[in-house]
């Protein structure tokens, strides 16, 4: 690792002061994939601005069915929360298989979110259910947020803040890990809600999280793993690689998605 | 046996330092005035060195100097040596291309080093390193065994034409041939046996400390065997004589064979310390350790397995061609002929063998001794031979097994080894029992009626350990002799010290080389210390590997422990006014027989320090020193049962049990035996099913240099273990034992993917047998 100064901020705006009037400054949110990056000598940032230990940024809030987490939320906090297990119980079952227990207490749905990693499961949960993406600027929707590998909507310097969305009716997710990293080589999150069917995909996509409309369409006719079984998974645009190539992985994207369904009940 | 003696379940004496943390390791060592190296490495496959330039790297913060390969050169520094010499078939040495420690005009894979930079700290080095200009002109790269042997492959060394290192033959081709034009039935199979990165827990490190003064230097390192590393530095890397060179391996955090050989960072910091007056400390970062560390296996082979008309084998026809990487490592030219064809007999009687082994060069790591080191790869492409043909002959793989069984003892391969104790099929029975082997068929309905597929394989394998016979490694090019030294000191208020040449890295020698002493003296295991190591502390020794500590090293000790106590008999008998014949050793006391008079052994100690009343003529003191050279291989060998099932829709395959049933001969603590077999499992396992060092064809860029990409295996990818022991006695050396370390890792590979082919009904199945693999093997199945 290069030197780098470490900031604490306290704030929204203290975090947003530092980070501007630093060279080359980074947001850290956990810091699962950042910190690994900078080990490696692969980034060099002058400055890194915790997030984690702002208020604002912290815990879950359940209203009715709104729910909104806040971006410093790590992963065991969703992984556990009961408010959460009451309304969604989907996005309790995915956060609890994030990595390890060590990546699960220090990394948050933000920080896996802006990082956009086509291998991490919170886009999924994210794209499939709809949701909101806060920031200290605006809100953006989960369809406009994420645009490529590693690609977000986030513009230079501009903070998650929560991510909110609507409780949904039914929810599901299973995923495939890569035998080595154990990242999802196949993540399918599969919801019915207010606003439709939704059916996310994380891990196989060569540019990263996309929505399957065959399998959405599908689901909205009929809401079982049966309807499922006649939808082809092309295996074009799917990433490939030395665990997983594009037709195992077209493979495994329609079996975790009857597995989701499954899950989803 | 006693509470602590042989055969008991002693917990380990060493784990009270490493549980705590307070083992330590080359990389806890600080010496005054020291300071850090980093290497600059190729990040290319093959390319020509134009020029380095260091100037910047030079003028950074920290920097105390760096050094390059000419330098090296300059200073009579040698190459880098393989020690054991194979000829041709046709009468030709190997052809040995030249390794230097630093590259000079050309490197050769990916990490090769190319200059070392000597700084205040290794961050500061580091840094530098990243400044130092090496003016590269890329060539074409080549990393597999086939692609290499094409005629227009690039070419890695002028001594070796067709990057062919040597095309070595054993046993009788004709008779071989013979027995395959004359068969009822021939299985031929093509065998891959996928290359792994030994990965162990503690990275390579070394600390070279130059004493001007005394022109002397010391060797701190991660060595299974620190008299072969300052053998070999001495006689040939020209580092320094061997007695102004001191090497010492403290506690070595795992080897599995990548601790054996010497690497060049050993002999350059060596230099480095003299070149620069300051002592120079490495620590390899696990990149550097996925890049640089000598590789295992790799082999790609074909194989013919005859068959008269009541289905024993007459013949065995294998053609392997084995990828050495980029240059010969220590012993990498014996892995794939001696400790590979020699065990081609396996369990079974075959009365004519014929192996060829052609061994290449390729734009990759290094690769030599791995966990095993050829006879894991000789028991895959057995195994996975006799299951296929027990398939093919609709035979039961058992009954093809036991019909084919090596009955009696010894018995004479036509592949070199003389078997000398067994009983196969006791553990074949004692396997099948522990598996519910007759229940399978009922499991496999109740997984089908789940959607799942059951499959179940079995492997018998046998090993050849204790290495080795000195005089018969000699004839077959051993650079070195493989016995064992010991020294047996029993101080004068009767503690005693062990100075064993064998290494201890993870395999509990400070305990089990305490139990033999303990057994034979009736003292305590705490009043007993284990020395190992150091140059300057044990007299000599060739250290930890193939399974030898407990055969060659602990009979060492056994032959020692035979001279202390003729002597403390004499004394004994001398202070109780008996006749020698009289005294017996029991419960920690000298006794004469049948009488009430006692010594304990600190009075007998005592005496012979004092030397106040010794018999007429004898020298004061009690240690003694033994050497010893096994009279032959030891011969472990069991069966391991594994029994899976697969998911059809995902392909990941579960082991829903595995039993292991071995022959280890006398074993000194159960308890460790069953760790050790665990660890190999653990590994074999790992082959089998996860792990797959995987280079780019055309860049020959590692693609698994991280555990994101290498699949090491975690304790949730194991099953628990049915672990049993048919032990028949080793004849060959004094306490019977014939080694453990290696067997999990040896005898698991081709059970599991036995299993797993049972499972899918498809043969074409190739390690590391991951999820993709298996759904693609089944798809293709139906």
């Amino acid at each position: 690792m290069y030197a780098t100064d470490y900031h604490r901020a306290s704030s929204v705006q203290e975090a947003v002061n530092l980070l501007s009037s630093r060279p080359v400054g980074k947001y850290l949110a956990g810091g699962m994939t950042l910190i690994a990056t900078m080990k490696q000598r692969l980034a060099a940032p002058s400055d890194l601005v915790d997030l984690r230990h702002i208020p604002d940024l912290k815990g879950i809030a359940v209203e009715g069915r709104k729910v909104r987490i806040g971006a410093a939320t790590p992963h065991s906090d969703v992984a556990g929360s009961a408010a959460l297990q009451a309304v969604c119980p989907a996005i309790c079952h995915l956060a609890g298989r994030i990595g390890d227990p060590h990546v699960r207490h220090m990394g948050t749905i933000g920080g896996s979110i802006a990082n956009n990693d086509p291998a991490a499961d919170y886009p999924a949960v994210v794209l499939g259910l709809g949701a909101t993406v806060v920031t200290d600027r605006r809100s953006i929707p989960a369809d406009d947020f994420f645009t490529g590998l590693f690609e977000t909507a986030l513009e230079e310097g501009e903070m998650i803040t929560a991510v909110t969305f609507e409780a949904p009716e039914k929810a599901g997710y299973a995923k495939f890990d890569n035998p080595a990293s154990r990242f999802a080589m196949a993540g399918v999150f599969v919801s019915r809600g207010a606003d439709g069917v939704r059916v996310a995909v994380t891990g196989a996509g060569a540019d990263g999280v996309f929505r399957h409309n065959g399998m959405e369409a599908a689901l909205a006719s009929s809401w079982s793993s049966d309807a499922l079984a006649n939808i082809a998974v092309d295996s074009a645009g799917m990433l490939s690689d030395l665990h997983a190539d594009a037709e195992y992985r077209a493979n495994l994207v329609k079996v975790m998605a009857k597995r989701a369904m499954a899950a989803a009940g | 046996m006693g509470v602590e003696g042989i055969g008991a379940r002693v917990a380990r004496k060493e784990d009270k330092r490493f549980l705590t943390g307070k083992g330590r390791y080359t990389d806890d060592m600080v010496v005054p005035g020291m300071k850090h190296a980093c290497f600059v490495r190729s990040p290319h496959a093959h390319a020509k060195i134009r020029g380095i330039d260091a100037s910047a790297a030079k003028a950074m913060p920290g920097v105390i100097d760096v050094l390059d390969g000419k330098q090296l050169q300059a200073d009579g520094i040698g190459n880098l040596i393989c020690g054991w010499m194979i000829h041709s078939k046709d009468g030709s040495p190997m052809k040995m291309g030249a390794w230097r420690p630093l590259a000079v005009d050309t490197v050769r894979y990916v990490g090769d080093a190319v200059a070392i930079v000597v700084a205040d700290s290794a961050v500061e080095a580091r840094d530098a390193a990243e400044a130092v200009e090496v003016d590269y002109e890329e060539l074409p790269a080549v990393t597999e065994v086939l692609a290499t042997l094409e005629p227009g492959a690039p070419q890695l060394h002028p001594e070796a034409p067709g990057n062919l290192i040597f095309d070595w033959q054993l046993g009788d081709p004709e008779a071989t041939d013979r027995a395959i034009a004359s068969a009822a039935h021939v299985t031929e199979v093509d065998i891959v046996n996928n290359r792994l990165s030994p990965n162990a827990m503690e990275p390579r490190a070394t600390l070279g400390i130059y004493d001007a003064a005394e022109d002397h230097y010391t060797c701190y390192t991660t060595s299974q065997n620190p008299h072969v590393a300052r053998l070999v530095m001495s006689a040939f890397y020209n580092v320094a004589p061997e007695n102004k060179l001191r090497v010492i391996a403290p506690d070595v955090g795992g080897g599995f064979g990548s601790k054996i050989f010497i690497y060049p960072e050993e002999i350059v910091c060596l230099w480095a310390s003299k070149k620069t007056g300051v002592p120079v400390k490495w620590t390899s970062d696990r990149t550097e350790a996925f890049l640089t560390d000598a590789h295992g296996r790799d082999h790609v082979s074909k194989v013919k397995m005859a068959f008269d008309a009541d289905h024993r084998i007459i013949g065995l026809k294998v053609d392997t061609i084995a990828n050495l990487g980029a240059y010969m490592s220590l012993f990498s030219s014996c892995v794939p002929t001696y400790l590979y064809a020699t065990l081609l007999s396996g369990q079974y009687d075959i009365p004519a063998i014929h192996a060829n082994v052609r061994t290449v060069y390729t734009n990759t790591a290094p690769v030599d001794a791995y966990r095993g080191a050829g006879r894991p790869e000789a028991t895959y492409l057995l195994e996975r031979t006799m299951e296929i043909a027990a398939r093919e002959l609709g035979m039961s793989p058992a009954e093809l097994r036991r019909k084919n069984f090596i009955r009696s003892f010894p018995h004479q391969t036509p592949v070199i080894m003389n078997y000398d104790a067994g009983d196969y099929e006791a553990s074949l029975n004692a396997a099948m029992q522990a598996a519910d082997w007759s229940g399978f068929a009922e499991r496999r309905a109740q997984s089908e009626a789940r959607g799942r597929k059951r499959g179940i394989g079995m492997s018998c394998y046998i090993e050849a350990c204790g290495l080795a016979p000195s005089s018969a490694v000699g004839s077959l090019g051993a650079g070195v002799g493989l016995w064992e030294s010991a020294e047996v000191r029993v101080n004068a208020v009767g503690t005693i010290e062990v100075f064993t040449g064998s290494h201890s890295h993870g395999q509990g020698h400070e305990t089990t080389f305490a139990q033999v002493v303990a057994d034979r003296l009736g003292v305590p295991i705490d009043s007993i210390n284990i020395v190992h190591g150091d140059t300057d502390k044990v007299q000599m020794g060739m250290g930890t590997y193939g399974s030898r500590s407990g055969a060659v090293g602990m009979s060492a000790v056994v032959k020692a422990l035979d001279k202390v106590e003729a002597k403390a008999k004499k004394i004994a008998a001398h202070l109780m006014e008996a006749d020698e014949s009289d005294i017996v050793v029991e419960n920690g006391e000298l006794k004469v027989a049948g009488t009430d008079k006692t010594l304990p052994w600190p009075q007998v100690a005592l005496a012979a320090y004092t030397a106040h009343n010794l018999p007429s003529g004898m020298e004061p003191g009690l240690k003694e020193s033994a050497f010893y050279d096994p009279s032959n291989f030891t011969f472990p060998a069991g069966c391991y049962i594994a029994e899976v099932e697969v998911d059809p829709e995902t392909g990941e395959t579960d082991i829903v049990q595995f039993v292991a049933a071995d022959d280890f001969g006398n074993i000194i603590n159960p308890m460790i035996v069953e760790g050790q077999v665990h660890g190999g499992l653990a590994q074999g396992i790992g082959q089998a099913l996860l792990e797959g060092v995987h280079y780019d064809p055309e860049t020959g860029q590692l693609l698994t240099a991280s555990y994101m990409d290498y699949t090491m295996p975690r304790a949730d990818d194991l099953p628990s273990f049915k672990l049993s022991h048919q032990n028949t006695p080793c004849p060959n050396n004094p306490l019977g034992v014939k080694g453990c370390g290696e067997a999990g890792a040896i005898g698991s590979p081709p059970a599991l993917i036995n299993a797993i082919t049972d499972a899918i009904g498809h043969d074409r199945l190739a390690m590391p047998a991951t999820p993709m693999k298996v759904w693609h093997a089944l798809h293709a199945a139906h």
